[in-house]
């Protein structure tokens, strides 16, 4: 029988109440701003950006507080605020040629135009627990500089391209289709599948990629080149008729040079994979470059060897963590009735076997 | 670091970029506040950001990135000034309109003066600062000889 029942109001207020409280903790500790968050956990807030797929600082560090540190609680507030946004348009493509780098490095060539740019990067630290910084107080430490050189930096796969040792992107400026505003469908175009990528769960995307390396699909890549900086949105103004910089975003880039195609008439040629997030996320790009390459196996005429990496319903299913949380979580929500359903079901059957064990002895006795 | 200020597109796209509190000390400092009406109130939106496949190839949806904007006709002489600025500031969208309204009216030279010129400089600081602490990270390669 099913009987209506409603409850709970005020435990879910007082629930909520509490979380609050929780969220402030210990008040003779001091209470984290915004800023805080901003400028001392960016890197959080960096991942928040680019899952939450909405490039603002301020709001991805607010999302970071109110989440109690829960990214991807975070990420699904960013989500559904960006749902309340009315859209402006479409912006130009960003040239990731003109990026002002903070970070540039190729795994290819040593010594390219531009140079081995590190960066602020914890490559070559040595992973031990710096205890300094548990002592407040600390002094912003002084940072070397050297004068710039204004000489371009161009992208590795472009001097490839000269020689055409690498297959050439193909060029144009087709209006991509965009995961926002239609529903995900398989074969899904190129541009879908980065669109996907570059907001999926860094964990997945990081494991995805891992699992090329280590067997399934593998697809033999290099990091051609990986660069961190900001670089200028422009964007078409219709009242006035020409295009604007209407601001100024930090993406991390990746190219991977991976192993050859080619035929019995064409000349092999390395091939690419290529990753773009916002914010310095250089983790998830490079993983991000693996999975695009590994999932182009169809465009390269290489062969299905049916690892998960290579496919693209598995992988653009899946890669997103507030669909998979959103799936996953509702089931800790009351599913009295449903569950109901089944204690009848398993008694009747429970009830089905016991007759028929009891049965044949009653039998047996006559 | 002189520059002409000729092209709208040039001090629109500096307007857009510009830190909130920069431009609002800078805005007070001037001392300009025309009367105006709106065209359009401040309101905060998303735009679309593209990538490029490679780099340099075929466009695709990176993400979105807040942005707010408004439009505005200055009562004296009816210049109309737009802005589009990143983030969700309704002063900094008001103050980049009124800002390029100001630019196609007389006051022009004031704005130059007083707002253009100083917030340039300072994002050039910026932008100089992090190039020259990027170029101390440049590696320099040393050959290494074998033994003699």
């Amino acid at each position: 029988m099913y009987v209506a029942v409603k409850g709970g109001e005020a435990a879910i207020d007082n629930a909520h109440a509490w979380l609050a409280s929780e969220r402030r903790g210990d008040t003779d500790v001091a209470e984290l701003s915004i800023a805080q968050i901003r400028e001392q956990l960016s890197l959080a807030v960096n991942r928040v950006m680019a899952e939450g797929s909405l490039y603002d600082p301020d709001l991805a560090a607010l999302a970071i507080k109110q989440a109690r540190g829960d990214l991807i609680e975070a990420i699904f507030l960013i989500r559904a605020y960006r749902t309340t946004l009315p859209r402006f348009g479409l912006s130009n493509a960003i040239e990731t040629a003109d990026m002002a780098c903070d970070r540039r490095i190729s795994a290819t060539f040593k010594d390219l135009p531009g140079g081995q740019v590190l960066g602020p990067t914890f490559d070559y630290t040595h992973r031990l627990l710096d205890f300094a910084l548990a002592a407040e107080g600390g002094e912003r430490p002084e940072v070397a500089t050297r004068p710039a050189d204004p000489a371009p930096m161009p992208h590795v796969t472009g001097f490839l391209n000269r020689d055409d040792l690498i297959e050439q992107e193909p060029v144009g400026d087709d209006t991509p289709s965009d995961l926002t505003r239609e529903p995900l469908e398989f074969p899904a175009t190129r541009a879908l599948r980065l669109q996907s990528l570059s907001r999926g769960d860094e964990g997945f995307v990081l494991s995805m990629a891992y699992s090329t390396q280590r067997g399934y699909g593998r697809n033999h890549p290099f990091v051609g080149e990986l660069r961190v900086g900001t670089v200028a949105v422009e964007m078409d103004i219709p009242e006035l008729g020409f295009a604007v910089e209407i601001g100024e975003v930090q993406v991390t880039e990746c190219e991977t040079v991976n192993q050859f195609a080619g035929s019995k008439t064409e000349k092999p040629k390395f091939t690419r994979g290529y990753g773009l997030c916002f914010g310095h996320t250089e983790r998830k790009a490079i993983s991000m470059a693996l999975v695009d390459r590994a999932l182009r196996w169809k465009e390269l005429g290489e062969d299905n060897v049916g690892a998960p990496a290579q496919d693209e319903e598995f992988v653009l299913s899946h890669s997103d963590n507030i669909q998979a949380s959103g799936f996953l979580e509702h089931i800790k929500l009351p599913h009295y009735v449903d569950f109901q359903s089944e204690l009848e079901l398993v008694r009747k059957l429970r009830a089905e076997v016991e007759r028929s064990q009891t049965a044949p002895t009653q039998e047996a006795a006559e | 670091m002189t520059q002409e200020w000729n092209d709208r597109k040039t001090w629109m796209s500096l307007l857009a970029k510009v830190p909130v509190e920069a431009l609002a000390l800078a805005w007070d400092e001037a001392d300009l506040g025309p009367d105006y009406r709106w065209l359009r109130r401040p309101e905060t939106g998303a735009v679309m950001v593209r990538g490029r496949m490679g780099g340099t190839g075929l466009p695709f949806n990176l993400g979105e990135m807040t942005v707010t904007r408004c439009a505005l006709e200055l009562a004296d002489g009816g210049a109309v000034g737009h802005g589009y600025v990143q983030g969700r500031d309704k002063g900094h969208a008001e103050r980049a309109a009124l800002c390029d309204a100001l630019m196609q009216t007389e006051a022009r030279g004031a704005v130059v003066e007083t707002i253009l010129t100083p917030l340039a400089t300072q994002a050039a600081q910026v932008k100089g600062q992090r190039a020259e602490r990027a170029a101390a990270t440049k590696v320099d390669f040393f050959t290494m000889v074998r033994g003699e």
